[in-house]
């Protein structure tokens, strides 16, 4: 992963000393509801962290464009959110998404993982320094994944997870209005150390998506790999 | 305090806090149509995009919040609440959420207006946006229809929360600081769903003046009395707005500022009331509505003359607040007649059916309503526009079905009066026997025979009601009982050893098998 240390970061060179805000949020869902409530989490955070896009006129101005909202049902889940209407940024949540659901039940794991959406700045290096990525907040959600014997319990779990989810939301939106540090606006050369201005219609700010997946020894599936290949080296 | 802020930040200020406060609105309402709220994103700027955000202008929704603050801000103790209730068919409502959007004296001065203030503004939209998603009303809302609908209402003032029961939670949504405050928007929502009846016209006892301004009126609540009644559909042709779906009702100016209206934005349903006398008397297919209360918007219900007549004229009285026995007639407007009927007599058990179900499709379509009353047991008063529905005691759906209703039930035919031609008898004989007959004494009435969803099939024809209560009790398994259970039993162990040197025959085979599984 490029950029610097996922925690807090100190001074970096000129700029403040920025801590990066980190917050953290678990939920316990059944392997087919892993894909909504992940999407639910990150479309709301990403709606928090969006606007729209700049359009920069002389003297260093610039206009916003206006960002649409709509709602989403989830099928598995008793419960609805609210995205950005951009049809790119729902693709692009919806295959990291994707990518961690196939981690998830892929060998190896113990049905736990936790996927990251990191929001960063860039620091443009000299050369031969690439640049910086410096991250200002990240949110962490940690899943474990429960798998339950029959139709009741999972009728159960829909509800269950439906008010969870809802306590994220609100747990989401005391972060976002304790108007706490955000980049300030950039101008016309640094907005894309900023904000990601590839979408067509909304501009969120750069963000990172990783994830993780731990495995039943409770160690990261890459430590694991290394001790087998340490083991067979040394056979 | 203010000689800190330049004059230009004041008037920006100020108009972004009006602004924020009817976005908020809409933003509230919206979320509780019941229907999915779907906006686009626009990469150039449009310049009418409040926030920057693509949220849609309900012009009556607007028009509501612009009465209610009256030309005001929401200041320290001057609050903007919406207030969001439901209300069933049967008339009890109740409160679910007050959203509240408050201004304390806590001042940033340092904050920048035009920038920062505007988009904290913006960020708080966003979140409304999401967390009038999470609450209970939300879910309560997408359900809403047939059984209940729900209401919002706007005041400006101090803040009432008395009326969301005991215990209930509040939400903060979020805070942004100004120059002149700190403006704070939370939600205070009930947990405790348990119903208590509050139907209208009980506690009603301020008067209203003349109701002004009658619009369309939509309402969306079902009977739910017993399916012995027939259920009324009507449908409103006349749409003021594209989606979402709004539909403004009667405006009753209730407490001085404060309107009420409702939401509704599917097919209408009827709720049947007891009317008064005087509607039979009019000689005409009259609808009503659930009487007026102070805190609550009255369901008003609309209905057009039917196809073939015109409107009978209608005087022109103004709707008093007190629910007496009386009968109160609107104001007709674009030919349409509704009134405003208060519950006379609770022993009445007059409803409507409707046979007709339109979509709500075509503008300028009157509404083409026919109707039919049903009698209810007691009443004395001679109905000569009454048919036979399809059953007319109350509950005979679940009545044994072999029973001839009409003619066999002591409640309807007392047998000791042959002679007398009671006028309760004349009129539930009026028209011989139930089934779906198609007697008619009057153009406008048709009969319909309800028959509920799934509740026939050729193999058993009975009613749901015989249906449930007869599989109630089932008769026991035979093989449960202890003798033929014995008796089998006996007949096992006698053919047992016959099966064990069968068996024993085949053993080879058993292994082979066996060898294949592993």
């Amino acid at each position: 992963m490029v950029g610097t240390g996922r925690r807090c970061c100190g001074p970096s060179g000129a700029t403040p000393a920025m801590n990066c805000r980190a917050e953290v949020l678990e939920v316990s869902v059944e392997g087919r509801q892993v894909e909504e409530a992940m999407l639910a989490v990150l479309h709301t955070i990403l709606l928090h962290r969006s606007t729209g896009k700049f359009h920069y006129k002389k003297e260093g101005t610039y206009s916003i464009g206006t960002v649409g909202t709509q709602d989403v049902d989830c099928d598995f889940i008793d419960f609805a959110y609210v995205r950005v209407s951009s049809e790119e940024l729902d693709r692009a949540l919806r295959k990291a998404v994707g990518e961690f659901k196939d981690a998830l039940r892929g060998s190896g794991s113990d049905g736990m993982g936790q996927i990251s959406l990191e929001f960063y700045q860039k620091k443009k290096s000299r050369w031969p320094f690439s640049d910086e990525c410096i991250p200002w907040e990240l949110w962490t959600i940690k899943v474990n994944v429960v798998n339950l014997a029959n139709e009741q319990e999972r009728q159960i779990c829909r509800e269950k997870v439906g008010e969870k989810l809802c306590e994220k939301i609100i747990n989401i939106v005391e972060v976002m209005n304790r108007h706490e540090y955000l980049p300030k606006m950039p101008t016309q050369s640094e907005v894309d150390n900023v904000f990601d201005t590839s979408l067509k219609d909304v501009q969120p700010y750069l963000y990172k998506i990783s994830y993780q997946i731990t495995d039943s020894l409770g160690t990261s599936v890459t430590t694991t790999m290394r001790r087998l290949i340490k083991d067979t080296l040394a056979l | 305090m203010d000689t800190d802020l330049s004059s230009q930040d004041r008037k920006d200020l100020d108009k972004f806090i009006k602004f924020f406060a009817l976005k908020t609105v809409q933003v509230i309402v919206q979320a509780r149509l019941g229907e999915k709220i779907c906006t686009r994103s626009s990469s150039s700027p449009t310049g009418s995009d409040w926030f920057n955000l693509a949220i849609k202008d309900i012009p009556e929704v607007t028009h509501e919040a612009k009465k209610a603050l009256a030309g005001q801000l929401p200041a320290v103790g001057r609050s903007m609440c919406v207030e969001i209730s439901l209300k069933t068919s049967e008339g009890d409502s109740m409160e679910l959420e007050i959203w509240c959007l408050e201004m304390n004296e806590k001042c940033d001065k340092e904050i920048k207006v035009s920038y920062t203030v505007y988009n904290r503004l913006s960020l708080l939209l966003k979140s409304l946006l999401a967390i009038t998603r999470v609450t209970p009303a939300y879910r309560l809302s997408r359900k809403q229809g047939h059984e209940y609908v729900i209401l919002y209402r706007i005041y400006f003032g101090e803040v009432q929360l008395s009326g969301l029961g005991e215990g209930f939670q509040t939400v903060r949504v979020g805070t942004v600081g100004t120059p002149v405050g700190t403006i704070t928007l939370s939600c205070a929502y009930r947990i405790n769903l348990a119903f208590m009846s509050t139907r209208a016209g009980e506690d009603n006892a301020a008067v209203y003046p003349s109701v002004e301004d009658s619009q369309e009126v939509c309402t969306t609540s079902f009977s739910t009395s017993p399916p012995s009644q027939c259920v009324f559909t009507v449908t409103k042709a006349h749409f003021q707005t594209s989606p979402p779906m709004v539909t403004d009702t009667l405006k009753v100016p209730v407490m001085g500022l404060a309107f009420s209206h409702q939401l509704s934005s599917s097919r209408l349903s009827y709720q049947p009331a007891a009317l008064g006398v005087g509607s039979a008397d009019m000689g005409y297919p009259v609808l009503f509505a659930g009487g007026l209360n102070a805190a609550h918007p009255h369901q008003v219900l609309l209905i057009g003359p039917g196809k073939e007549g015109g409107v009978p004229p209608v005087p022109n009285q103004p709707a008093h607040g007190t629910q007496a026995d009386q009968e109160r007639m609107c104001t007709p407007l674009d030919g349409v007649y509704y009134s405003a009927a208060t519950p006379s007599s609770s022993e009445d058990t007059e409803t409507v059916s409707n046979s007709s179900e339109g979509k709500c499709g075509s503008p300028h379509d009157l509404l083409e309503t026919i109707f039919i009353r049903k009698v209810g047991a007691f009443v004395n008063k001679p109905i000569n526009q009454v048919t036979m529905a399809n059953l007319d005691i109350p509950f005979a759906m679940f009545a044994p079905k072999n029973v001839e209703l009409e003619d066999n039930d002591p409640m309807v035919n007392p047998p000791e009066s042959p002679e007398t031609e009671s006028p309760l008898q004349g009129s539930l004989h009026s028209e011989g026997s139930s089934g779906s007959s198609t007697g008619n004494t009057h153009d406008d009435f048709v009969m319909i025979d309800f028959k509920p969803a799934f509740s026939k099939d050729d193999i058993l024809p009975m009613d749901l009601g015989t249906f449930y209560r007869e599989f109630q009790n089932p008769p026991q398994l035979s093989s449960l009982s202890i003798d033929i259970g014995a008796q089998s039993m006996a007949e096992d162990l006698d053919s047992l050893p016959e099966k064990l040197a069968v068996h024993e025959k085949n053993v080879k085979e058993f292994d082979a098998f066996v060898e294949t599984l592993q």
